[in-house]
């Protein structure tokens, strides 16, 4: 860390927790105080003397070529200190999660509609806003690659990335494939086979993270050469990892410290202001500060991968599933990001927690020039959600089951195979989780004699009073893999610390977790009590001083860095006890910490913690690194891919007033598996969180892109549920532990939000009779005015 | 530009202010009070919300230059020294209304002000008052947890010093 002061640090300073409780109760976070104060520092909030404000020129064209770039207007301006272009940067000139094909700042071309191409370091945002303007871009503006007809016809419409610069696996306008066959595959044989065939196309729009803290951070130059950072990420060490590289200086030199992270969602996977920061701070020696307003943050970051779907599915008579085929075109745009993994999910996942004898699958990412997609909530496993879902329910239709029997009949269990070839190794309890929301008591009837208009589609507009509304009720049920799949071994490192402070024995845990708001650090603390008997716990502000703890995605870190918490702290245990059995000369084999001592089962107490550690300190660092997976075979699909996987089903309660078209979902029912709850209240609040988001996507949620430009980045134009659109979430939790997995728990932020879509979407269907392919539902969609 | 008004109870002074910067950029960067937060500045996500002269505004709105010599209370301004945190936000960190926090502050400011106005609110009147303030992680239920145990708290407390 800096020497240097930061005003705004209480959060990067030690975090102490009282609260006695270990894992399956529900201590209060140990930030909870210093945010409800407005005392807890986010990425926005740091300040240092001598600061300095960053801002960066984006492209207004979604492509074109820069003929010129003319800065000179712009250094000029008093109180501007920097302005850099692509060919000041000291470094690498392209970077990225999988695939380095971003430039820092665009050079020749720009390839998306935002694009960064100079920036300016000045005294004051407003001055920095104003040199910006000054900055003269000569552009040859291109026709944009933005369809699919498009971008599959490179020869005639162009590259987004020409053969010679093209870095991805693919090829053409294709960043990745992946296909999967199992069984006998999808012929007309097989065909033959089933008594219904049910087909249908299906189109998902492009969601946004919209976390409510801004891309923000602090870059301060060291002595050294080199940059402390301090910024709100998902993952310190891998930002790390591209950014040394363009500034030039080795990755010891580059120290990130995690600020407060207002939200990520899988928004901050990928870099963003980190860079721009960085390479202003070197170039001007001076601190500087970069914080997007919202319309720079839409520019900002990737987005949820639009998507095109066909789907298929042939049943016996009986409602056997007998085969499902698909193909899922996943619109990446400009550049990479996480385009491999998503594609990677859809295909694996994309039949969904069904048993299906005969699978045929084809997904795809394409380079485009729209807005460059990645990382979000359930990426990949959410599109295909919807388009397997409203199959199940077309079948249903044309089977005459009921929705929810029809997907207990075809549910996979434990045991079951994934159309990869995996046997599901831990329990998968779909069909139950199904039943669980379906018995759930309903709420009561739509009562137009005792109407409170709040509480009617349109809400405090009051455009009905219960005239025109329809009620319908919708089901649903969702697969998503946890942590990094097809080979990665995204290890997570712990350290922990146990010492007496002031008479009592304190474990200090230190990892890089990044804390996005999912209440990881008061996991943490829950561990290290658990473990250790003790009940302080001091949270280390998260940094790159201590081993990577991978990123805080893919719902793994409860699981992977609470994992390697606990066998960091298992460690310091078995430490402590040695020491204990090496003064004293124990012979148990039943001792273990608990309430501050060391205990026999046998013998009972045999000495406090405090007197066996007296002036030591134990201080051990494990790293956990989950079973192994492989990557899947490319043509046929095949492989031990995923780490481990989780379900959730929902069901969904709607009025909707059919002559306006607007929806006002009355609730929202989940049930789902987590293995073990370790923090019960934080359990629930990702589930109700993640169903939230979910009924974004189902009737709000879309950037709206045209012709590759964005058209509505504001959170004027970009509608999130507020608490008057989302109802009453029922959470019913089942707890079947996993054994592969630290306490046998089980990923838990992004199943609720691959799952509660469809059901919604099932529900406003039901309640107009209107087919719906596509998401998000709009009014005139349900209107027929469109 | 200077700008002297009063921020939780304390005289505030601002110099050099541009005529552009908003009060909510004057609280953040001037003078120390960042709790109150930039998620839009534009008004629509309700994470700046401060009481102005006692009645709750997005700070992101108001001209520096219009709050002169008026009364500022900010999140930072609604615990109190003496008694420790005011029952809104104990009831928030209890009810696990806190994730990320960024949305809380907004939240917290509308919160006390709909329950001074309104000791014990229906659920439906809670959605209406706090419809301006955008949540990206809890899905609000934990928030109308917290909201409903503030209201039972006061109102339990004024029921005693009764």
């Amino acid at each position: 860390m800096s020497t240097r002061t930061i005003q705004g640090q209480k959060n990067l300073q030690d975090i102490r927790t009282g609260s006695p409780d270990g894992i399956g109760g529900s201590p209060l976070r140990p930030d909870g105080t210093l945010k409800v104060k407005g005392e807890f520092a986010y990425s926005s909030d740091l300040w240092h003397e001598d600061m300095l404000w960053g801002m960066a020129l984006r492209s207004p064209h979604p492509r074109a070529n820069i003929l010129s770039v003319d800065i000179s207007e712009a250094v000029k301006t008093p109180g501007v200190y920097a302005v850099l272009t692509h060919d000041d940067i000291p470094g690498a000139k392209f970077y990225g999660l999988e695939i380095q094909d971003q430039p820092a700042l665009a050079k020749d071309k720009v390839r998306y509609h935002g694009e960064a191409i100079a920036i300016v370091a000045a005294d004051h945002p407003e001055t920095a806003r104003r040199a910006v303007k000054k900055i003269k871009v000569e552009y040859e503006v291109l026709t944009p690659i933005v369809t699919e007809e498009q971008c599959l016809n490179p020869e005639v419409y162009g590259y987004v990335h020409e053969p010679h610069e093209f870095k991805s696996h693919g090829h053409g306008n294709i960043c990745h494939s992946q296909k999967l066959v199992s069984g006998l595959g999808v012929t007309d044989e097989v065909r033959a086979m089933a008594d219904v065939i049910v087909k249908g196309e299906y189109e998902v729009g492009m969601q946004d993270q919209a976390f409510l803290g801004p891309e923000s951070g602090l870059a301060v130059p060291s002595e050294d050469g080199g940059m402390d950072l301090y910024v709100a990420t998902q993952w310190l060490h891998v930002d790390r990892q591209q950014i040394a590289p363009v500034l030039g200086i080795p990755e010891e030199k580059l120290r990130l410290t995690l600020a407060g992270v207002g939200g990520a969602f899988g928004g901050r996977e990928d870099l963003s202001m980190q860079i721009h920061a960085c390479l202003l701070a070197q170039r001007t020696g001076k601190p500087v500060k970069i914080v997007y307003a919202r319309d720079e943050s839409f520019f900002g970051h990737v987005h949820r991968h639009p998507a095109k779907m066909y789907y298929e599915h042939g049943a016996t008579r009986d409602g056997k599933l007998v085969y499902a085929d698909a193909r899922i075109v996943l619109d990446g745009g400009a550049y990479a990001s996480a385009s491999p993994a998503v594609v990677g999910n859809a295909a694996s996942l994309g039949h969904g927690p069904y048993v299906i004898p005969n699978v045929r699958m084809d997904a795809i990412a394409l380079y485009s020039n729209n807005p460059s997609c990645g990382a979000m909530r359930g990426f990949g496993a959410v599109q295909a959600c919807f388009g397997y879902e409203t199959q199940m329910d077309k079948l249903a239709v044309a089977l005459d089951m009921d929705p929810v029997e029809l997907r207990q009949l075809n549910a996979m269990s434990e045991g079951d195979y994934m159309p990869t070839g995996q046997m599901i190794d831990s329990p998968a309890p779909v069909a139950e989780l199904l039943q669980r929301v379906k018995d759930m008591p309903l709420p009561p009837p739509l009562d137009l004699t005792n109407l409170d208009v709040r509480t009617l589609p349109g809400a405090l507009s009051n455009t009905t009073h219960g005239e025109g509304v329809v009620r319908g009720i919708g089901y649903s049920v969702g697969i998503k893999n946890v942590g990094f799949s097809e080979g990665f071994d995204d290890y997570s490192t712990a350290r922990v610390r146990l010492e007496v402070i002031g008479g009592e024995p304190v474990a200090m845990v230190h990892t890089a977790m990044a804390e996005v708001g999912q209440g990881g650090i008061t996991v943490h603390a829950q561990i290290a009590r658990t473990e250790l008997g003790v009940e302080q716990v001091t949270i280390h502000p998260a940094n790159t001083e201590v081993g990577s703890a991978g990123s805080t995605s893919a719902s793994r870190q409860t699981y992977m860095t609470g994992g390697a918490v606990k066998y960091a702290a298992e460690a310091v245990a078995q430490a402590l006890i040695e020491k204990g059995r090496k003064r004293y000369g124990w012979t148990h084999n039943d001792l273990s910490l608990i309430g501050g001592k060391v205990v026999s089962e046998s013998a009972g107490a045999l000495v406090s913690m405090v007197d066996l550690l007296g002036d030591d300190a134990i201080d051990l660092t494990r790293e956990h690194h989950h079973r192994p997976t492989v990557p899947f075979d490319k043509e046929t699909g095949q492989g031990f891919g995923h780490v481990q996987y989780t379900f959730c089903a929902n069901r969904a309660v709607v009025d909707v007033d059919v002559e306006l078209g607007l929806v006002k979902v009355v609730e929202l029912t989940a049930a789902q598996d987590v293995g073990k709850a370790l923090n019960p209240l934080s359990v629930v609040g990702q589930i109700q969180g993640g169903c939230t988001q979910a009924l974004g996507l189902a009737v709000m949620e879309e950037i709206i892109v045209k012709d590759g430009k964005v058209r509505n980045a504001s959170f004027t134009d970009y509608l999130i549920p507020t608490i008057l659109d989302v109802p009453p979430i029922p959470v019913d939790i089942l707890e079947l532990p996993d054994p592969n997995a630290p306490y046998g728990l089980r990923g838990v932020g992004e199943a609720p939000t691959v799952s509660a879509t469809p059901s919604i979407v099932a529900a406003i269907r039901q309640a107009t009779g209107i087919a719906l392919n596509r998401i998000p539902v709009r009014p005139e969609h349900l209107t027929g005015t469109l | 530009m200077r700008v002297t008004f009063t921020a939780n109870g304390k005289p505030v002074e601002a110099d050099d202010v541009w005529e552009g910067e908003s009060l909510l950029y004057v609280l953040r960067e001037r003078v120390g009070l960042p709790g109150s937060k930039n998620a839009c500045e534009q008004g629509e996500c309700g994470s700046c919300t401060v009481y102005l002269d006692g009645v709750p505004v997005c700070s992101c709105l108001v001209a520096a230059g219009q709050v002169q010599d008026r009364e500022v209370r900010t999140v930072e301004g609604l615990a109190n020294e003496e008694t420790g945190l005011d029952p809104v936000q104990q009831a928030f960190i209890d009810a696990g209304a806190v994730q990320c926090g960024f949305c809380t502050p907004g939240l917290l400011v509308q919160t006390h002000d709909l329950l001074e106005r309104e000791p014990q609110p229906s659920d439906t009147d809670i959605r209406e008052a706090l419809s301006g303030n955008l949540c990206r992680c809890t899905g609000y239920e934990k928030i109308m947890d917290a909201v409903r145990l503030a209201s039972a708290r006061k109102c339990q407390k004024v029921g005693t010093s009764e």
